[in-house]
């Protein structure tokens, strides 16, 4: 029934070259987890902010990134962007696409995560004393990020499933990447990438435990 | 001296407080007893202006609260407010819940707002909980913190609104007992309250609220012992 022989050897020998593309991977999706939730703090103020234009801005991104492929995303900004002459390297454009889509769901959770915070705890703030800012910084944000601590882990796994679809804008040094050629090199399709899903696997893994570790050392109350 | 001259506010078509007149003198408590829905909490966060007004002025110690220069987060510093729901900082502990004004707002070092904060607990009496969450005390222990909590700001004056509406009747005691200490030592405080001995036993004055007018005001002596007003003594038979 089958006729395929398993070359296990040669994909092993390649395990060095995979791990360091296993640390690329890693590495894009932590600075895309930053950058998104930089955004998304700021897409999330911008809805609050009163302003039409900026909560517009705001709604405009998140429908975006939530309701279109995370693929297109980062075509475009290889891409997309191309044709108007912004030229991105693969990482760039990778990290900006998988960024993008970050904000945008992470926003939309952010926005959940206020609305359990009742209003009288930045009253209580504000009667201390307290700015508007230092209310929310002190006060509310602890408290949201306790509540969308959850969803931002499941968007850091995400994230790190998402960076394989790089190969698509030509990124070859990331998990994918490195996978990839080696296939086209080979042709161990199954072998090659068999190992880098169980990598994949470890990595979403670890992040998930570490993930709970911080929660449990942050969220003592 | 909190001035409060001719205030009206409004929510929506409801008008709330129709023209309020009130002067608390500094080391003077006032308690403000009445129905539900007659003004008396609005009047609380007027003062330290959590809600616009419509209408007349507040001043306190001659700066007006609600004109456009005040530095309200500056006011506020010297008024401290607690709510019925004592809104306790989850994420803190206790000790964190009443450093953090001082240390954020005053620029305290840590040491200063550790000693203002364990103070201040000890003087309610949580001296034994500093390292405690607030979700692991009573809703009484909750409610003095929340006191310690405004007091570690050193305010001139303390406006109390309804704060032991919230909690369990065997609760009420403890609470009042810290407000009964603080008037003992000559805080000015404003007290919305339904506790009507508390109200006779610590106030210098006692103000009776009805549909957003304040119907009476007198000494406690003469207001529940000839109460002049027939909605208060309507009010008095009801509650008694």
């Amino acid at each position: 029934m089958f006729n395929y022989t398993f070359h296990w050897n040669q994909a092993l020998k390649a395990l060095p070259q995979m791990l360091d593309g296993a640390l690329v991977t890693l590495k894009i999706a932590l600075l895309s987890m930053a950058i998104g939730l930089a955004f998304a703090l700021l897409l999330t103020l911008f809805r609050l902010s009163g302003s039409r234009i900026l909560s517009g801005f705001a709604r405009t991104w998140i429908e975006i990134a939530r309701n279109t492929p995370a693929l297109f995303q980062i075509y475009m900004a290889h891409f997309g962007l191309g044709s108007f002459g912004i030229h991105l390297s693969p990482f760039t454009a990778l990290l900006a696409g998988i960024a993008f889509n970050n904000a945008g769901y992470l926003a939309e959770n952010f926005r959940g995560a206020l609305k359990a915070i009742p209003d009288t705890q930045t009253r209580a703030g504000r009667s201390l004393g307290m700015s508007a800012i230092q209310a929310f910084r002190l006060i509310v944000l602890p408290q949201m990020l306790r509540v969308a601590f959850l969803p931002i882990t499941n968007q850091m796994v995400w994230a790190i499933l998402m960076t394989s679809l790089g190969v698509t804008v030509g990124m070859n040094t990331d998990l994918a990447g490195v996978t990839q050629e080696l296939n086209a090199r080979s042709f161990r399709t199954f072998e090659f990438f068999a190992i880098a899903a169980v990598i994949y696997y470890a990595i979403a893994k670890v992040v998930t435990l570490a993930a709970r570790l911080i929660a449990w050392r942050m969220f003592r109350y | 001296m909190i001035e409060i001259q001719n205030v009206r506010k409004s929510f929506g078509s409801l008008e709330v407080l129709k023209g309020i007149d009130l002067t608390v003198q500094k080391g003077e408590v006032v308690t403000v007893i009445g129905g539900s829905g007659s003004g008396k909490s609005t009047l609380l966060t007027c003062i330290n202006g959590l809600e616009p007004i419509d209408s007349g002025r507040i001043l306190v110690d001659g700066t007006e609260v609600h004109a456009k220069a005040t530095n309200l987060n500056k006011l506020r510093q010297k008024i401290g407010i607690v709510f019925q729901q004592w809104n306790a900082f989850p994420h803190l502990t206790v000790l964190e819940n009443v450093m953090l004004a001082p240390r954020k707002v005053l620029g305290m070092a840590k040491s200063e707002a550790e000693a203002m904060a364990v103070k201040q607990l000890t003087h309610v009496g949580l001296a034994d909980k500093l390292k405690t969450y607030p979700s692991r005390m009573s809703g009484g222990q909750q409610q003095r913190m929340a006191i310690a909590r405004a007091l570690a700001m050193s305010p001139d004056y303390m406006l109390f609104d309804e704060v032991t509406s919230a909690l369990d009747p065997q609760l009420v005691g403890e609470v009042l007992d810290t407000l009964r200490m603080l008037a003992s030592e000559g805080m000015t405080m404003i007290c919305v309250t339904h506790e009507m001995k508390f109200a006779r036993e610590v106030s210098d004055r006692v103000a009776f609220f009805h549909k957003g007018v304040m119907a009476e005001i007198a000494a406690p002596a003469e207001l529940f012992g000839a109460p002049k007003d027939p909605e208060l003594q309507k009010f008095l038979a009801a509650t008694h």
